[in-house]
């Protein structure tokens, strides 16, 4: 039983998860390589034209990955996050900090590409849409996030700070997505409706897939580059990180 | 067993004993108290509220149906953008001269004071606008019964952004930029409160039940009321350490 824990716990440690995440990094960015490429070759080549859309349906290829990512990431950028608060480790608080940018610029492509598809189909840049605004909002919030770690200078108070305020998001999420939904429906503004989702073909969803996962993979990959930047950045007065710096 | 009893304080005869409210009570009439010594800053916050709400006529015209139709979402923004303003006070001035460290190694639950600071930014900073936004509802042709659903919701409203409002002051507190920070924490949780909160009124003047925007507000406010001033100690311990 204790050997296990220990076991577990161990590369809780910055000093010893540091070389884990340097041996993690290629395979990630290799796997990323791979199914972004797969990806891509059957949404560009393989996919079929879309019937309504065209060939200007196919930035759904990067679209949902982001829309999907941007969201995955914040819960969890939370889940590390109420780990740090409740066992009060510093690992924890440091993956927080690395996932907040990658979230951030998943909610801002989500929204780009969004507008880039929405101009052509719908004739404009951006509609006040449930999930169009809901997105925005998502991305205000990993700009606060991202604001009050940097703008505290003790880096564990920043950690927790920010835990506090990820968990307050986290709660807020839903009530601001079935708000931002109802206020929607209340004025009837767009006739868009966003939530029929058009048959597709299994290529398609193969593509969507596939560039899926090579999202996931880049977002562990650069989490993980970005996590040993801060290990190094705060672990910097120790013996061990002026060993591994040699 | 024993020693549990002989551990409980006892109560020196003649002193009354505190029913467990009495921190609430006392750190409200506290707040309350400083600020009526200080009221330019409480009315600063008011007149900043009519301010806003008189530039909406002035940037977008004079026409009655225009404004009417904005005036529910423009006294909302501005409700949000005055108690926006009022928030960086409620911690700093203790956090400043020590009380806050006192409130919080006294023992009185931290909870109850911070609870208490809450109530008493809402009575000083959000009350006099629901009191104010009927009047200014006027200058924007709402009619009375607009007028009393608009009140109804800033009444249930204020309160709940008073309670959000409260966990990024103390998030911020004592941090480079706070103020700007602070709006940019607070307001993307605001939004819920404005939706229903100004959508309360439009659907009363499109002549639809509004029970249902008002319900679901004080459902927000019976949360926030719950959860935010846990959220907000822990932020103030986290400051204080």
């Amino acid at each position: 039983m204790t050997h296990s824990l220990i076991h577990w716990f161990r590369f809780a440690s910055p000093q010893s998860f540091y070389p884990l995440a340097g041996k993690l990094v290629p395979w990630f960015w290799a796997l990323a390589a791979l199914t972004g490429a797969a990806g891509l070759y059957i949404g560009f080549f393989v996919a079929p034209t879309d019937a309504q859309q065209g060939e200007g349906y196919r930035i759904i290829f990067v679209h949902v990955p982001a829309s999907w990512m941007s969201m995955f990431i914040y819960l969890v950028m939370a889940f590390w996050a109420g780990l740090g608060l409740v066992l009060n480790t510093r690992l924890s608080g440091m993956m927080a900090q690395a996932l907040a940018p990658t979230g951030a610029l998943m909610a801002a492509l989500s929204l780009w590409t969004g507008a880039l598809w929405g101009k052509p189909m719908w004739g404009a840049w951006w509609v006040w849409d449930a999930r169009l605004t809901s997105e925005l909002i998502l991305f205000f919030l990993y700009i606060g996030f991202i604001a009050l770690q940097a703008a505290i200078d003790d880096p564990r108070r920043a950690d927790k700070a920010g835990a506090v305020l990820a968990l307050v998001g986290v709660v807020n999420i839903p009530i601001i997505y079935f708000s931002v939904k109802w206020w929607n429906t209340l004025h009837q503004g767009s006739t868009i409706n966003l939530n029929k989702a058009p048959s597709m073909a299994t290529t398609m969803l193969w593509g969507m897939l596939l560039m899926a996962l090579c999202f996931w993979m880049y977002s562990i990959a650069v989490a993980l580059m970005r996590a040993r930047a801060i290990i190094l950045e705060r672990e910097r007065h120790t013996e061990w990180v002026k060993h591994a710096l040699d | 067993m024993l020693g549990i009893v002989f551990a409980l304080p006892r109560v020196p005869r003649g002193k009354p004993v505190f029913p467990p409210m009495n921190p609430l009570i006392a750190a409200t009439r506290r707040d309350l108290l400083l600020a009526l010594r200080r009221k330019s800053e409480v009315l600063t916050t008011v007149f900043f509220f009519v301010i806003v709400v008189s530039l909406f006529p002035l940037g977008i015209g004079p026409e009655p149906v225009l404004l009417k139709k904005i005036a529910p979402g423009v006294l909302w923004v501005a409700a949000l953008l005055a108690t926006l303003l009022g928030l960086p006070r409620l911690f700093a001035a203790d956090h400043l001269d020590g009380t806050l460290e006192q409130m919080a190694l006294s023992p009185q639950p931290l909870g109850l004071l911070v609870s208490g600071k809450i109530l008493a930014h809402w009575l000083s900073c959000g009350l006099p606008l629901v009191l104010l936004a009927p009047l200014l509802g006027l200058q924007f042709d709402l009619e009375a019964s607009a007028l009393g659903v608009l009140t109804v919701a800033l009444l249930l409203g204020t309160p709940l952004l008073s309670l959000i409002g409260a966990i990024g002051a103390a998030l911020t507190l004592g941090v480079r930029g706070g103020g700007v920070l602070l709006a940019l924490l607070v307001l993307p949780l605001y939004i819920p409160a404005l939706i229903f909160g100004a959508g309360a009124v439009e659907a009363h003047i499109a002549g639809l039940d509004v029970g249902g925007h008002l319900s679901l507000l004080a459902a927000m406010l019976a949360l926030a009321t719950f959860f935010a001033p846990w959220a907000t100690t822990a932020a103030l311990r986290i400051a204080l350490e």
